[in-house]
């Protein structure tokens, strides 16, 4: 069984961002990278499903800059067997990004049988890779999963939607899945993980060597900007219990003549 | 103008009102609407108040629940008889699941989660958040068309005086395909509170809610004033409640009318996840908390004692 993994490397949730003076994206020079936490899950289900079935095969593939590795280190420190990176930059949309994934998962020449993505990736926040690939490769696809199960060939899992209600599928093999948090816990890397890590192969590719080129652009993002803040509020000291109603009630107040909410 | 499809999914037989949010917002544009399935007049006549013009009901078998094939065949099929340059959605979880892969069929580009908009000559630019808002971009879209647009709800806010459109509503014959995901079953979710993205009040909770019995405070007050209760990523991560809650930047993204955030201390990425709410409300006992930055009304002092006491006076003041 083959499973990959599409995993991207975005800055720490603890990043205060700076676009950069030109407005084209953001300074990236002094991030903390980290892998997306939703592709923790994902990683983490891959590893679920190989402690289950030893004769399966985990690779971890990202499209992004190589600066730092990261995301596809601590991947193959946590278990994965093999990474494949394809050089990128990093504010790349996503119809480029599924199909330089797609190429890469193709050039290894193992046919995929489950392909697991987080259902996000905290920078762009744009929701469209795993659909997008699982569309490209005409793949079945569930997006949001916190619950999995597999039996032979069947899937079942439990997508999450508004308020926390559960769509459950079932599906056959091959299938893209996009995982949210809740699905399992993810393993930390042991310290033997991460020296074996390191003698892990980890393929590199171009974004010509995956057929993707500017014209696979779909989305162009310009004009990054931090968004206007807010005048500061209106503080009051209700650490008095005497006084707690009256703060209360005037807070209250304002809610209705001033803005006018309630 | 711009030719322009929006698709609505109906929820309970209603219209969302992200789609009336965009309808309007799309005025001087020519905006039809595709449903899938059935719709009543009524509702007809709500989309054709906010502008819409006809109204396709999208029928086939394979179509009464939702499944990412299904939905993504009929409607590509649909759209490929017509002549759209745009096709809105609003970025609910139905719209972020369907949309890339509609799109995709196309070999389209899609903007996702799009906050506001204009119409320059007929061309689309947008604005949308990233890393949970901490930062704002303009979106284009290139390449072959239709272009696909996701709207996040509340963002646009609802249009005070609408164009009308004429509602003219007709049945057009749709085929599902074939559909490998399919749903078997849905696990209906213990709240019928409206949800988190939607929600135009919210109260969350923090780690100062000490335990998931506490929140039992934070549902009264929601339950006064038509409340949905969040919390923070501290909370969830110490067990008080589901992620399904959570609201930051590893959790859901808010924009409603009123944020009452009891006991969180405001980290970052929890700011980034509510920033763009209109109202914020604070109460922490600690007066130097990162929260009261962004809040319009802040209280400092202890949340068990504030809260109940804000839950008699709303009481009060809604005659409830």
């Amino acid at each position: 069984m083959n499973i990959f993994v599409c995993v991207k490397q975005v800055p720490d949730t603890e990043t205060k961002i700076i676009p950069t003076s030109d407005g084209s994206f953001i300074e990236t020079a002094s991030i903390k990278w980290i892998m997306n936490p939703y592709d923790e899950f994902a990683v983490e289900q891959a590893l679920l499903i190989k402690q289950a079935n030893p004769a399966a095969n985990v690779t971890v593939v990202r499209v992004g800059s190589v600066k730092d590795t990261e995301a596809l280190r601590t991947a193959m420190a946590m278990g994965a067997d093999e990474a494949a990176l394809v050089e990128a930059t990093d504010n790349l949309d996503s119809y480029s990004i599924a199909k330089a994934l797609k190429g890469a998962i193709e050039k290894t020449g193992k046919k995929p049988d489950i392909i697991l993505s987080g259902k996000q990736a905290i920078d762009d926040d744009a929701l469209q890779v795993p659909q997008i690939l699982a569309e490209m490769f005409n793949l079945p696809s569930v997006s949001v999963i916190v619950g999995f199960e597999l039996a032979g060939n069947t899937v079942k899992v439990k997508r999450e939607v508004e308020g926390g209600a559960l769509e459950v599928y079932e599906v056959s093999t091959p299938v893209v899945l996009a995982c949210n948090k809740g699905l399992n816990t993810p393993r930390y890397a042991s310290l033997p993980g991460i020296m074996k890590a390191k003698k892990k192969p980890m393929a590199q590719f171009s974004l010509a060597d995956v057929g993707v080129t500017d014209a696979d652009r779909r989305v162009k993002y310009s004009g990054f900007k931090l968004p206007p803040e807010k005048p500061a509020g209106k503080k009051y000291d209700a650490t008095d219990s005497a006084k707690q109603r009256e703060v209360v009630s005037q807070v209250i107040g304002l809610l209705r003549t001033e803005a006018k909410v309630i | 103008m711009a030719n322009v499809l929006v698709f609505t999914e109906l929820h309970d037989g209603h219209v969302k009102p992200v789609t009336l949010e965009i309808l309007g917002k799309l005025a001087g544009q020519s905006a039809d609407v595709a449903v899938i399935g059935d719709i009543s007049a009524d509702q007809v006549a709500e989309l054709a108040k906010h502008g819409g013009q006809n109204v396709h009901k999208l029928k086939g078998s394979n179509l009464d629940k939702y499944s990412p094939e299904g939905y993504s065949n009929a409607l590509s099929e649909f759209i490929k008889s017509k002549s759209y340059d745009y096709v809105f959605a609003g970025a609910t979880s139905m719209g972020k699941d369907l949309l890339p892969r509609l799109a995709t069929k196309f070999n389209a580009g899609l903007a996702s989660d799009v906050v506001n908009f204009v119409f320059d000559g007929g061309t689309f630019a947008g604005t949308r958040p990233f890393f949970a808002g901490k930062c704002l971009a303009k979106v284009e879209i290139t390449g072959p068309k239709p272009h696909f647009i996701s709207i996040r709800p509340n963002a646009l806010g609802m249009t005070a005086n609408p164009t009308a459109g004429s509602g003219a509503a007709a049945d057009v014959n749709a085929n599902a395909g074939d559909i490998r995901a399919q749903i078997k079953e849905i696990i209906k979710a213990a709240s019928t509170k409206v949800d988190l993205t939607e929600a135009n009040i919210i109260v969350t909770g923090g780690r100062a809610m000490k335990n998931a019995e506490n929140f039992k405070i934070l549902n009264e007050m929601a339950d006064v004033i038509g409340a949905t209760v969040g919390a923070s990523r501290a909370a969830v991560d110490s067990g008080f409640a589901p992620h399904s809650m959570q609201v930051g930047q590893t959790g859901k993204t808010v924009a409603p009318s009123l944020y009452i955030a009891c006991g969180v201390s405001g980290a970052i990425q929890h700011l980034a996840g509510m920033r763009t709410s209109k109202v914020i409300v604070a109460i922490n006992s600690d007066p130097d908390a990162p929260i009261f930055t962004r809040a319009d009304y802040g209280i400092v002092g202890d949340l068990f004692q504030i809260v109940p006491i804000l839950t008699e006076e709303f009481k009060k003041l809604l005659g409830r």
